[in-house]
């Protein structure tokens, strides 16, 4: 376990106003499978936001397929409007690498030729192995590289941080 | 079976060839049938296509002509970006007197990944899966008698698509079962999604006996085989398969067998009819029974396109 002490409620709480700065008129928030979908159904009701979020996976776009194979269990991409010149800010829990980012951005364009894309994160913890920036992220933290962050979602729909030592 | 001993699976149990359903483990089949249905969704996006096979050669080596699964293996390998390179193998090398394991060699050296292979007799998948190069993947499309595992997890999908809850099923294989690789790759994956009944239906001649070992209920009264079935897969009656007189006639077969809207109407309210293709009308299946509102015949079509491009997803993204 770590010391770090991330909470994930107050994080959310920033990136809420954080999303709301980024807003255009016809934004759709998608959310990257699976913390980032979370975030993303939760933002859309507290934000208000008309019609149905999108959900994103990076399954079929992933450079890692060679060697870890087709994930298992991976929800398929749903994204419930034309995502031709529509303005799209993708919602994560965790960017680290970038790799995941790049893979759901080729997903994206599977669909068609949004008008922007823009990326809102709950934590950016820094091993950037891409060019990709996020507009907004809750906190900047700097993590090894071995240790796993992921966001949990718990009964009542709040969320928590899972901390786990890399082996 | 211990996953060693099962040559479709590596030692983390991970599917690496697909040769039969047989031996197959529970979660093998629902990750395939779930993988399915993220493919599925790649025909509704602008570009149906996706990269996973970027870079790699499947070959279809069809020793048997079949010209609909040869296509729909590689309208699923294109869909996932591979380059396809089709061998009508039975007018080509084995013609000339090459053995199989030469011509596997041979197209192993012109840096073949994956195989899809068609042969008559039973076992030529897994011969070739025990002599191929370690990351070369082997997709049995059918061999003799023995199995046909696309055509069988893709009818599992339809089911599932169509009645959702296995544990709670009748199933009627109806038709020619002895010579049908399809109904044992349909029975192997019913027992092991835990359908309660499964029943064979057909004349003596055409429902092997030894079907009640599998717990199969051998039925040759085609009323009591269909009756309150929720799920009615007709097998086509494979005349070209036919030696000696199996069978009075064709339309003899018709008669008993058929299935005609009369005799659907014994079937539970809501089933659903399947027919793996192509359809004999009029001989196994009455042609307004075929075009019928509980039809899922063309959705087979459709969702075997998923089903393979699952399965070849999957195995080429686990290594030996």
């Amino acid at each position: 376990m770590s010391s770090l002490n991330l909470d994930a409620e107050a994080l959310y709480a920033d990136l809420l106003g954080g999303v709301r700065g980024l807003l255009q008129p016809r934004t759709v928030l998608v959310g990257v499978w699976s913390g980032g979908a979370w975030l993303a159904a939760r933002l859309q009701r507290d934000l208000g936001l008309p019609g149905e979020h999108g959900v994103i996976s990076s399954a079929l776009h992933r450079d890692d397929f060679g060697s870890r194979g087709l994930a298992a269990g991976a929800d398929p991409t749903r994204l419930p409007f034309d995502v031709n010149d529509t303005p799209i800010l993708l919602v994560d829990d965790v960017l680290n690498t970038g790799r995941t980012i790049r893979a759901v951005i080729n997903e994206l364009y599977d669909f068609g030729r949004p008008a922007s894309v823009a990326l809102a994160v709950l934590v950016d913890r820094g091993g950037r192995e891409l060019p990709i920036q996020a507009a907004y992220s809750a906190a900047r933290i700097v993590m090894p590289r071995a240790q796993r962050l992921r966001l949990v979602r718990q009964d009542d729909g709040s969320f928590s941080f899972d901390i786990q030592a890399g082996t | 079976m211990p996953a060693r001993q099962n040559p479709q699976l590596n030692s983390h149990g991970e599917l690496i060839h697909l040769l039969s359903i047989e031996g197959l483990p529970l979660p093998v089949l629902q990750h395939i049938l779930d993988t399915a249905g993220t493919f599925l969704s790649v025909n509704d996006r602008e570009v149906k296509k996706v990269p996973l096979l970027r870079g790699k050669s499947v070959f279809n080596l069809f020793f048997e002509n079949s010209t609909r699964t040869r296509t729909t293996f590689e309208i699923a390998a294109k869909r996932l970006s591979a380059d396809v390179i089709n061998l009508d193998i039975a007018r080509s090398s084995t013609a000339k007197g090459e053995s199989l394991l030469d011509t596997i060699a041979n197209l192993s050296a012109m840096h073949a990944d994956m195989f899809v292979v068609r042969h008559g007799e039973s076992g030529a998948p897994y011969l070739i899966a025990q002599h191929c190069a370690p990351h070369v993947h082997v997709v049995n499309a059918g061999d003799g008698r023995h199995a046909h595992p696309t055509q069988g997890l893709l009818d599992m999908y339809t089911i599932r698509h169509f009645k959702q809850d296995f544990t709670r099923l009748t199933v009627a294989v109806v038709g020619d079962i002895v010579h049908s690789r399809v109904a044992r790759s349909d029975i192997h994956a019913l027992t092991t999604l835990g359908v309660p009944e499964i029943r064979a239906v057909g004349p003596k001649t055409l429902v092997p006996g030894d079907l009640r070992e599998m717990g199969v209920r051998v039925c040759h009264d085609m009323t009591e085989g269909i009756r309150g079935a929720d799920v009615i897969i007709m097998l086509r009656l494979q005349n070209e398969r036919m030696s000696g007189a199996m069978l009075p006639s064709a339309s003899e077969f018709a008669k008993t067998y058929g299935l005609t809207p009369e005799k659907l109407a014994l079937a539970a309210p809501g089933a659903i009819v399947m027919h793996p293709g192509p359809i004999n009308r009029g001989v196994e299946i009455h042609s307004s029974v075929a075009d019928g509102q509980q039809s899922v015949i063309l959705p087979q079509v459709t969702f075997g396109i998923a089903v393979r491009m699952a399965v070849m997803s999957i195995i080429a993204g686990n290594s030996a």
